[in-house]
């Protein structure tokens, strides 16, 4: 019978649980060793009509231990994680790493950062306490007002996924036997809309969210209903076009999304593999001069800000695509040591897994005027407003995914069109860039505006 | 308690819950207008080692456990769970769970029968996965490195991982039911890049798994062809010309390419979907969806199978669910709140993740019954089409039925033969009109090797999927050639 031991009152702080874990490591035969300890809150609520859906209430710990271990040339690493946070479950996870390290093959890589470590924390806006006296029924009012304002936008809305609103208290503790220890906490919350629609026995749906740190910047409910509700209904009487080359504008969503497989590739560890079709372009013109791409682990209130990375390395911004050249990956410790360079403050990392490198807060810079002044430019064209499936080849560049939006004709939207894909390569696509709309919107930590490509293959009926 | 070597018995001496505590916990979590309450308990152990730049950098081992608790009131459920498996915090997160549902208390009792074993016993593994030692996969690794870069000078990287769980789940609900059951699962991945004239690279990925013993992976005659396969995707890819964009016959191969099933028509049957009337088969029960001759199944019951469960994460013991019949709609995939809904049976769907989620209706092997055409003789059939060989992922959206997927291995049919492979391919249609296009099934069916990973609402579960090989009759063909 282990209970006793697994009761809460054995259960150690976050910062006591670290530092255990490095001793333990340490007194085990580790070369070195760091921790993370990453604590949740969180709630989720869903609504649907007039009803409560769902209400999910969790509390997580979770403590992971990476340590390194002597050998011929190099160290040897493993990972270990739990959510048993007892004094004799950290010892023996603390050792299972150290025996588990043993097992692995030494990397003249590996190794925790020497040096460079976070000196000062800045406060960057990551929660609001006053957010903490929200109640679930504050929470289930929300996601009602949301789910109202789809609901009621149009009678030709008669059914929803429903709306939910969530939200998260997070405290983050690091601490490595390389000297360095830092905590931090952050909220993040979100609302989201999913309206059905239908016309003629065909019915559509489209999603709109809005997330942030804190309340007072969270889109209002009544927003993201409605906008959610003009999404789907745009959609209704969609039909497949013929398959053409025409100019192709991605509203800020879709643009969003094609940044997300764009930062993929610029991952030190796509970079050093190979598998990356951007690994050869460092300093090369990769996109249009039109195209400025940004990565700022400090922005005020961000979703992916930090003020230290997964190795307890500062953020920074980090320019990574100037006027189209390419200048900086995306860069932790191990990636960076493998191309000869310094990490950019980008390892990515939760308590259960290891440090990759990844985006903190990720952006395409804007150009000027909205979605309208963009579409006016174009005769004729595609609008796409959303992408699925998973048709990219991070490798070669290749891209070739499901899209809906609107058919444009002389500046404005003819008709909705669904059922067709849009094709290209992406490396390519970026290069052909011919405009960028002022509205840059977030979601999350990646944002976009509008942008025009001046040509990509769709095919359809 | 029962005899200490069951899977309920081994939760009962490890964290000391038995019968009453469990009858305690459902009865707070009862106190209320509530339908059905359930405790689902897990402790998990994942594993994986993974290989690349020719060198087993690293390996890694988690452990998941805790208790979800779940109170259902009509439609509505509350759900709260804890990383801790103690009777403070299942007490604590039965409260919550039913102070979701507002109004007078009933005043639950509850008595558990059991705990009772599955009925089914899908995977006797001896050894657990997650117990095999490190230095057997470490070993593993190596010569899967070794004989890659022997096959060819342009395999340039070599990635490769062995990723283990052990599963241990109970459930407990309000209907007295006592279940559990351990759930072991392999996966073994090899993806290589090959790089030809001019720079060059293409990617090329090959996996295995199941809930089987990892021994069945570590002989060379189980490996090496995933490996050799890997190896081949990449070589052909590099030869690869740009696809082609419009619409063609099309014709799948056998085995993963099953994919289709589960995008076009899988996830649109499951119950929440139907039961919200949201999906674009709702009330089409009875209705002709597919061609004559097309069969579609859902079975949780094939020994050893990466989607196979013994019960689902509801307790329900898994079956054999007949969703399409000879091109009409009979069925959907059910969990135990869905069917209640909609006056069905429960299908032994209801999966999810881990503890920290919510069950929902998940496929769990889903695959097409073999027709009686030669595969070879569907190829001929074709004057001028695409045949894919196999796929990365796919996507669907389930209210307009739209769903897409990608090839990665895909080639011209020019009067009835292989001509060029094609890059960058990618499938798209609506799923109730789809199948009704199929014009040939081969006699050839298989099931995929057992790597499938489904993601719906943020929650990922293993899943298998099969196909003979069919001829779709002009699907558009996402590519960049006119």
């Amino acid at each position: 019978m282990t209970s006793s031991a697994l009761s809460p009152q054995a259960r150690l702080s976050g910062s006591n649980a670290v530092q255990l874990a490095l001793e333990r490591a340490r007194a085990a035969g580790a070369h070195s060793a760091d921790a993370v300890f990453a604590e949740s809150d969180a709630l989720e609520v869903r609504v649907r009509g007039t009803q409560v859906d769902t209400v999910s209430q969790s509390r997580e710990r979770t403590l992971g231990i990476r340590v390194f271990a002597d050998g011929p040339g190099g160290l040897r690493s493993a990972l270990t994680s739990s959510s048993d946070l007892s004094r004799a479950a950290i010892a023996r996870l603390a050792e299972d790493s150290v025996a588990l390290a043993r097992a692995t093959a030494p990397d003249p890589t590996a190794g925790l950062p020497a040096d460079g470590f976070a000196s000062e924390l800045p406060d960057l806006a990551l929660f609001d306490p006053a957010d903490r006296a929200l109640t679930t029924a504050d929470w289930i009012a929300l996601a009602q007002r949301a789910e109202d304002a789809a609901r009621g936008f149009d009678p030709r809305i008669t059914n929803s996924e429903g709306a939910s609103a969530s939200t998260a208290q997070t405290a983050i503790c690091y601490g490595s036997s390389a000297g360095f220890a830092g905590e931090y906490q952050s909220a993040s919350h979100s609302l989201y809309a999913q309206p059905v629609a239908a016309q003629d026995g065909a019915m559509q749906t489209a999603w709109w969210a809005s997330a942030s740190r804190t309340l007072a910047s969270l889109d209002s409910p009544e927003d993201v209903g409605r906008i959610a509700a003009e999404r789907t209904l745009g959609q209704l009487g969609a039909r497949r076009i013929a398959t053409c080359e025409a100019p192709v504008i991605f509203d800020a969503s879709a643009a969003r999304e094609l940044l997300g497989n764009f930062a993929g590739c610029l991952s030190g560890y796509a970079v050093y593999r190979g598998a990356s079709f951007l690994r050869e372009k460092n300093g090369q013109q990769v996109a249009s001069e039109r195209v400025t791409i940004v990565d700022d682990g400090r922005r005020r209130g961000g979703l992916g800000s930090k003020p230290f990375d997964g190795e307890g390395q500062p953020t920074r911004r980090n320019l990574l695509v100037e006027g189209g050249v390419l200048r900086s990956w995306l860069l932790d410790t191990y990636s960076a040591r493998k191309l000869g360079l310094r990490s950019t403050g980008n390892a990515a990392r939760h308590a259960g897994g290891a440090p990759s490198a990844g985006p903190t807060n990720l952006w395409i810079e804007p150009g000027a005027g909205d979605l309208e002044a963009l579409l006016r430019g174009l005769e004729r064209g595609l609008l796409v407003t959303g992408m699925f499936g998973h048709g990219f080849n991070p490798v070669t560049g290749d891209f070739s995914r499901g899209a809906r939006g609107f058919w444009i004709e002389r500046g404005a939207r003819a008709y909705p069109v669904e059922e067709i894909t849009i094709a290209g390569n992406l490396g390519e696509m970026l290069a052909n860039v011919e405009a960028l709309g002022g509205d840059l919107r977030f979601l999350g930590s990646l944002g976009a505006p509008s942008l025009r490509i001046a040509r990509m293959t769709i095919a359809g009926a | 308690m029962s005899s200490p070597n069951t899977p309920a018995a081994a939760f009962g001496a490890r964290f000391g819950i038995g019968s009453r505590e469990l009858e305690r916990a459902l009865g707070t979590a009862l106190e209320g207008p509530i339908d059905h309450a359930d405790l689902f308990f897990e402790a998990s152990t994942q594993d994986s080692v993974s290989l690349e730049d020719g060198i087993v950098k690293s390996g890694d081992r988690h452990l998941v456990q805790g208790v979800g608790v779940r109170a259902v009131a009509g439609e509505k459920q509350g759900y709260a769970h804890a990383d801790d498996i103690t009777v403070e915090a299942l007490q604590l997160a039965a409260g919550t769970a039913r102070s979701i549902a507002a109004g007078s208390p009933r005043g639950g009792t509850v008595a558990v029968r059991g705990p009772g074993a599955p009925a089914l016993d899908l995977y006797p593994v001896a050894l657990s996965p997650t117990d095999v030692p490190v230095a057997t996969k470490v070993a593993l690794l190596d010569a899967i490195d070794r004989y890659a870069r022997a096959k060819d000078p342009r395999i340039v990287q070599v990635m490769a991982s062995v990723v283990c769980q052990q599963r241990n789940l109970m459930v407990a609900a309000s209907d007295g039911a006592w279940v559990a059951d351990v759930q072991p699962l392999v996966r073994l991945n090899v993806q290589v890049i090959a790089q030809g004239a001019e720079g060059r690279r293409e990617v090329g990925y090959q996996g295995a798994g199941g809930r089987r013993a990892l021994a069945e992976f570590l002989q060379p005659s189980s490996w090496q062809p995933l490996v050799d396969e890997a190896v081949r995707l990449a070589l052909v890819n590099l030869d690869a010309r740009p696809c082609p964009a419009g619409a063609f016959d099309v014709v799948l191969g056998p085995g993963w390419p099953g994919v289709l099933l589960h995008e076009a028509v899988g996830h649109g049957l499951e119950g929440d979907f139907n039961r919200k009337g949201v999906s674009a088969f709702s009330g089409r029960i009875g209705q002709r969806v597919a061609a004559p001759g097309v069969s579609v199944i859902d079975d949780g019951t094939l020994p050893g199978r990466r989607g196979s469960l013994n019960v689902d994460d509801e307790g329900t013991p898994t079956g054999r669910t007949v969703l399409i019949e000879d091109g009409i709609l009979v069925g959907y995939l059910h969990d135990r709140l869905n069917a209640r809904l909609m006056g069905h049976k429960p299908t032994g769907n209801g999966r999810r993740q881990s503890y920290a989620h919510l069950p929902m209706p998940r496929m769990t092997n889903t695959f097409m019954l073999a027709g009686s055409d030669d595969p070879h003789e569907i190829l001929r059939s074709v004057k001028n089409g695409l045949y894919a060989k196999t796929f990365g992922g796919g996507q669907v959206d389930i209210t307009s039925g739209k769903f897409v997927f990608s090839a990665s291995e895909a080639y011209r049919i020019v009067d009835g033969a292989l001509a060029e492979p094609l890059r960058g391919a990618s499938l798209i249609g609506n799923g109730p009109d789809v199948l009704t296009r199929v014009s040939r099934i081969g006699s050839d069916l298989e099931l995929d090797l057992g790597v499938g990973t489904c993601g719906k609402d943020g929650q990922s579960v293993p899943v298998g999927v099969g196909l003979p090989t069919i001829r779709v009759d002009g699907l558009t063909v996402g590519g960049t050639e006119r």
